[in-house]
């Protein structure tokens, strides 16, 4: 492979791609609306959203197993257009991982290969690497029906990872996983990517997941890109309240822009805090439970940010506690390290809440 | 599982009470259950004794007779038991009609295949609704008796039949085929088609429809996905659908005798003629016989290809 034409341009680029699916009353739903996206080449990107949200479908078109209504998609450069699946450079780990029941696991794994016509030779040895990377060397005369679930799903990505794809799209594959299994596969296959240096595309709807691996994330809403960007930032900074509750727990605080850098609370607090919106426009703040820190009335530090409340609901979690606290014109959850008992605030206790400028998000929507 | 194994290994699973096996009386489980098998024994008596009586010990007659002595006067008597009429098996003439009916059987089963496949693969691709409606049309025929239906072709296939004037004005040349193999083999497909496309949509509705865009997702050309992916996983349909045509196809009378005019001897039209003109019973059962065993041994065959839709 050529590092030099990869390198002009990305892995993956969309530019205004939709799909519109046609019933036959002859009302259209827009799987997909004006999507622009670019992943750069060896990114673990992830496209997180609910289902229906349009994430499968822009991962499908890309494969080739659809065609968009609309835009142009392009794989390191190069237009896909009308291209069948089989003459993309790309490879899919299905969410069902679609084995082929009646071969081996070898045979399965061999499938691109023997497709695309590679010498006998080379095959077995590329299918010997494919099968040894995924830890399946014992298991390769078997049959997909002989296998655990997570064998199955080892043996879909190595199918995929053995035609070295430009690009690996990846379908919910862990999806049909027990959780345990699940959290080993995430740290396996964020490691076989950096081991092979292919651009992953991973679909999922499991926020966790999409934070633990991904390099970047784009959170998809109703077919369209809501934000793009690292786990952390989508996490600490999300620009629309879909993807603050999206991505873990939060908490709104009802506000209206005041200026560049300023909000008004819906309870006439101020807060200097920054954001593009218009004057005048109304957003909310958003905090995080962890961010917030419960006080006796009065007693929070002057340099956070302050709401008066009363606590209604006190939940021990083990390595954490819960606090909800119920302020006059809404409610927050605050979530605290587990303290001894005699040290927790009680029901019923005046308490204030308070956070730092810099843990607060303003968010539209 | 052995309670009172001394030597369970740490891998045995949970440890069984000591005593739990005294807790339950075994005689009573064991009356219990043969009383759930004598009431299914029941439950099926009734057709048990109807496919005895009607069915079992006629075609032990059969196999009897077709061991049995032929008498000068054409009587078979169930005597002095012995294999002239299996000798008689090697009889050019019979040789004959037997290849004549395989090799018809195995054509109209290949016709049907060719005809119901593609059928089958559309029907099982479209939309609930329109697959049902499909179903139900390649039904349709049964509606109305084999016979009657076969009858009509002959009045199509008649020298200034619908058919036959058709075939002439489109000029694919001479139109009359009855009474010839080629009516014989269109007859057969025509009646057996559906036996072809039911268990081949039953196979091919239940492909993954996953397993061939993996295909294609793997460098596979359409063509390639359905060879390697569709054709394979379909096979029991292909196996069971050429079973059921094959089968009735083999000892064919009805249509051989309508559209062919047992012009050329078939197995069916043979047998009667063994029964009924030669009176020969001895011949004739043994005859069926051998053809009772060739259907066995297709259907054994279907079923060790590990089939089950039949």
């Amino acid at each position: 492979m050529d590092a030099t034409t990869n390198g002009q341009h990305p892995a993956v680029e969309l530019t205004g791609v939709s799909k519109r699916f046609g019933d036959r009353s002859g009302t259209e739903v827009t799987a997909v609306d004006d999507v622009d996206l670019t992943i750069g080449d060896g990114e673990f990107y992830s496209l997180l959203g609910p289902s229906g949200c349009g994430k499968t479908t822009t991962l499908r078109m890309i494969a080739g197993l659809e065609l968009p209504t609309a835009g142009s998609i392009r794989i390191h450069g190069e237009e896909m257009g009308l291209r069948p699946p089989n003459k993309r450079p790309v490879n899919t780990v299905f969410q069902s991982y679609a084995l082929f029941p009646h071969m081996s696991v070898a045979k399965n794994v061999g499938f691109g290969l023997e497709m695309r016509r590679v010498p006998q030779s080379e095959r077995k040895a590329l299918i010997d690497w494919a099968i040894e990377l995924v830890e399946m060397g014992s298991m390769a005369h078997r049959k997909p029906t002989q296998l655990s679930g997570g064998q199955q799903q080892r043996v879909a990505l190595a199918r995929a990872l053995v035609n070295r794809p430009e690009v690996l799209l990846l379908d919910e594959p862990l999806g049909a996983l027990d959780l345990k299994l699940r959290h080993q596969m995430q740290v396996e296959l964020k490691n076989l990517q950096r081991e092979v240096g292919i651009t992953f595309v991973y679909v999922t709807h499991d926020q966790e997941e999409a934070v633990t691996m991904s390099d970047r994330i784009a959170v998809m809403h109703d077919g369209r890109l809501l934000q793009v960007d690292t786990p952390e930032a989508i996490y600490e900074r999300p620009t629309t309240r879909f993807v603050a509750d999206f991505i873990g727990k939060t908490n709104f605080l009802e506000a209206t822009v005041a200026g560049a850098d300023e909000v008004v609370l819906a309870n006439g607090d101020r807060l200097r805090l920054p954001s593009e919106h218009a004057s005048g426009s109304a957003v909310a703040v958003t905090v995080r439970p962890e961010r917030l820190t419960v006080h006796r009335r009065g007693e929070a530090p002057a340099d956070r940010h302050t709401v008066d409340g009363r606590v209604e609901t006190v939940t021990y979690l083990g390595n954490a506690v819960v606090y909800g606290v119920g302020v006059d014109w809404m409610h927050l959850e605050v979530r605290c390290p587990a303290t001894l008992a005699g040290d927790r605030r009680d029901v019923g206790d005046d308490v204030t809440v308070s956070f730092e400028p810099q843990h607060a998000a303003v968010v539209t929507g | 599982m052995a309670v009172d194994a001394p030597t369970r290994s740490p891998g045995d699973g949970p440890p069984v009470l000591e005593g739990t096996s005294e807790v339950a009386t075994p005689g009573l489980e064991r009356e219990a259950e043969r009383a759930k098998a004598r009431q299914g024994f029941l439950l099926g008596l009734p057709t048990i004794v109807y496919l005895l009586l009607f069915f079992v010990i006629p075609l032990g007659f059969v196999v009897a007779y077709s061991f049995a002595t032929r008498t000068r006067s054409g009587r078979t008597e169930l005597r002095d038991f012995n294999l002239d009429a299996y000798a008689r098996l090697g009889d050019d003439i019979v040789m004959t009609v037997a290849w004549r009916s395989l090799w018809m059987a195995v054509v109209a089963t290949l016709i049907c295949l060719v005809l119901a496949y593609p059928l089958a693969y559309y029907i099982s691709t479209r939309s609930p609704m329109v697959r049902n409606l499909m179903l139900v049309g390649v039904m349709i025929p049964f509606w109305s008796n084999f016979l009657i239906r076969t009858y009509a072709w002959r009045v199509l296939l008649d020298s200034d039949g619908l058919v036959t004037q058709a075939f002439e004005f489109i000029g694919l040349g001479d139109g009359r085929i009855l009474f010839t193999s080629n009516a014989v083999i269109l007859g057969l497909v025509y009646g057996y088609l559906p036996f072809m496309v039911l268990p081949l949509y039953a196979a091919i509705e239940r492909i993954d429809w996953s397993l061939v865009e993996g295909a294609r997702d793997l460098y596979a050309s359409g063509w390639s996905a359905f060879r390697r992916v569709v054709w394979p996983l379909s096979r029991p349909g292909v196996i069971a659908g050429s079973i059921l045509v094959f089968v009735p196809s083999f000892g064919a009378y009805v249509t051989p005798a309508i559209l062919g005019g047992n012009k050329e001897g078939l197995l069916g039209s043979y047998i009667v003629l063994q029964f009924l003109s030669a009176r020969n019973g001895p011949v004739g059962s043994a005859v069926s016989v051998v053809v009772l065993a060739v259907m066995l041994v297709a259907t054994l065959v279907y079923f060790r290809s590990g089939g089950k839709n039949l």
